[in-house]
């Protein structure tokens, strides 16, 4: 297992598109880091890079303390597993496991107990006879995971692994994936565009967009500090309230809640954020504001209710509350912000302001 | 609606197989009844000409210079086109679409354009009469016809496959030997399929090129077979079936191959 280390790496394709900024990230040994962000906004492109499939317009890439910015993918060693899996279709799975080590000329016989060894491991002993078109989705994806893991390489890159399995299938691979890089211990680059799935299964997130990383911290820190509005709104499910205030002389001006008492570091707009579940529904009076309900989703433990609040005409306030509160369409309620959960962004910049209290 | 397609099909059909059927039947008629029974129904038949064929003529050398000149054209076309083609398809390179059409350009003139410059070229490389002397001017044809249907198919092959084989430590070559090639069966098959059968059939660069019996191929021979005074149509049409044969053998052998989807399970969708 190795560290894995990108410096000031960038990718303009051919044809103009800049995929990655600049990029410099440290990924220690044993570690899980996952890429996450909206589509297109680079992450599989650092995973291609890192495997070699691309080459950097500028940078460097050091995997293990060697320098191997100029290597091709084959020298490389680190192992990779494609969204689309893209199992050889005419080897069989024995095959497919066996593949890499023959190439890497090793023994026979020592090959053969590897593949035995990572096919149980993964409870696809049964099917190394068979072909990937006579597989089902999830032992393909099996599959795939043993060529990687076969190998024991100096890292796995991992490109949306789960994407293509179905949602049962999905979590109880994802916790099946974290139990292996326990026992593995191996340095992981995971790339998924699934929130949720980065927050359960990284050691540490990178948020990504646009080529940049926006954030890189551990899960819960990008939850409770998110370090801009993007990440903000990114990160977590519903997602977090966002709407614009003012402050001046000191004093926090938002629309639903007139006046907070809170300290702000310097005049001028800035974006509030709380997150759906820090906002409780309360009685009449004791609340920041109050709004009618437009819409009320039940997502088994918690309910979102949509609210459309005084003041802020073109936007809904998303609250979670419990399942069983009862709330019916078009009801007024009322409602307060717990005070130690807000987030202040610079409006102009989106950056994360001094912690608010 | 159906019922007119029907109809229109079965009468491709017979358009094209009343030929076939009229040739094999005229090749095992006797001499003296060709010209003057005009019945579908076969009767009196007789294997003169087919024995008249080999005996008379000497027909299996024409026979076995086909093949070996198609079976080398295609041989080589195949191997050379899918090495070509993959470079093509897949390696970034500066020049790469000229090239391609290049290749194109080359297939695009007349062949009896340019049968004489080929001619004194082939004269100079002391190659007239040859095998060589037909192969290398074949597959000039052949080429730009295997490179194009390979770069097609190798283009529509998951590219995840072989970043994959990479990954996991295959040269180029070996992800083309191991991964590409064992998937392309289906394209490579078809390629060799269109390049023998123009092989087997070409007739102007092999009438050109060669100057004895002893290296004439079969539609040279057959059409040499006439006579100053007479046509022999019955060897004729005998040695245009026995022309036709290894033709229908190789499709109908390879038709399955050409079929069967051997991708299915490789990626998702």
């Amino acid at each position: 297992m190795a560290t894995i280390g990108l410096h000031e790496v960038s990718k303009v394709f051919p044809n103009g598109h800049i995929a990655v900024r600049q990029l410099t990230l440290d990924v220690e040994n044993g570690e899980l880091l996952v890429l996450v962000g909206p589509s297109g906004c680079g992450k599989s492109t650092v995973l291609r890079l890192i495997a070699g499939l691309e080459t950097p317009s500028s940078g460097r890439i050091v995997i293990g303390g060697r320098d191997v910015t100029s290597e091709p993918p084959q020298n490389r060693d680190v192992a990779m597993v494609f969204q689309s899996y893209a199992l050889y279709p005419h080897k069989t799975v024995r095959e497919n496991l066996a593949f890499a080590l023959r190439v890497r000329r090793v023994d026979p016989a020592d090959i053969d107990a590897r593949v035995k060894k990572t096919a149980a491991a993964l409870g696809i002993e049964t099917l190394l006879d068979r072909k990937p078109g006579q597989l089902s989705g999830g032992q393909r994806q099996r599959t795939a995971l043993g060529r990687a893991i076969v190998r024991e390489p100096q890292a796995f890159l991992l490109d949306e692994p789960l994407s293509n399995l179905d949602p049962v299938l999905r979590l109880g691979t994802r916790t099946e994936l974290a139990l292996l890089h326990r026992r593995l211990n191996a340095t992981m680059i995971y790339v998924t565009h699934d929130q949720e799935e980065a927050m359960t299964l990284g050691t540490r997130v990178a948020v990504m967009r646009q080529g940049i990383v926006e954030q890189l911290a551990p899960p819960l820190e990008i939850f409770r500090r998110p370090a801009n509005v993007f990440v903000a709104g990114f990160v977590g499910s519903p997602a977090m309230n966002l709407w614009p205030a003012e402050v001046t002389q000191g004093r926090l001006k938002a629309a639903p809640a007139n006046i907070m008492e809170m300290a702000a570091a310097s005049d001028g707009p800035v974006t509030i954020g709380v997150r759906p579940h820090d906002i409780d529904l309360v009685a009449q009076g004791d609340g920041d504001g109050s709004g009618d309900v437009e819409i009320v989703e039940p997502v088994g433990a918690t309910t979102v209710v949509h609210l459309r609040v005084d003041g802020l005409a073109d936007q809904l306030i998303r609250v979670a509350v419990p399942a069983d509160t009862t709330v019916r369409v078009n009801e007024r309620v009322y409602f307060r912000l717990r005070r130690d959960r807000l987030h202040l962004f610079d409006a102009r910049s989106g950056a994360r302001m001094t912690d608010v209290r | 609606m159906r019922g007119r397609w029907t109809f229109a099909a079965g009468l491709c059909t017979v358009a094209i197989v009343l030929p076939l059927l009229w040739a094999v039947l005229a090749s095992v008629t006797p001499e003296e009844r060709l010209f003057t029974n005009t019945s579908l129904v076969p009767r009196g038949l007789v294997l003169d000409h087919y024995r008249a064929l080999f005996a008379g003529r000497d027909f299996w050398t024409p026979i076995r210079n086909s093949l070996i000149v198609a079976g080398t054209t295609t041989l080589l076309s195949v191997a050379l086109g899918a090495v070509s083609a993959y470079a093509l398809a897949r390696l970034d390179f500066r020049g790469k679409t000229p090239a391609l059409a290049f290749v194109l350009a080359v297939s695009m003139f007349p062949q009896i354009s340019i049968v004489s410059p080929l001619f004194l070229l082939l004269r100079e490389l002391r190659l007239l009469n040859t095998y060589g002397g037909l192969v290398l001017p074949y597959l000039t044809f052949s080429m730009p016809l295997a490179i194009w249907l390979l770069v097609g198919f190798f283009r529509q092959l998951p590219a995840d496959l072989e970043d994959a084989a990479m990954v996991d430590g295959a040269s180029r070559i070996r992800t083309l030997w191991e991964i590409v090639l064992p998937l392309a069966r289906p394209a490579l098959a078809t390629t060799a399929i269109l390049t023998f059968l123009y092989s087997w059939n070409e007739f102007l660069f092999a009438l050109s090129f060669t100057l004895g019996p002893e290296r004439y191929t079969v539609p040279v021979a057959i059409a040499l077979f006439r006579g100053q005074y007479q046509v022999p149509w019955g060897e004729i049409l005998a040695g245009a079936v026995v022309a036709t044969l290894p033709v229908a053998v190789i499709v109908f052998a390879a038709q399955r191959r050409i079929i069967a989807g051997l991708t299915s399970g490789a990626v998702k969708g």
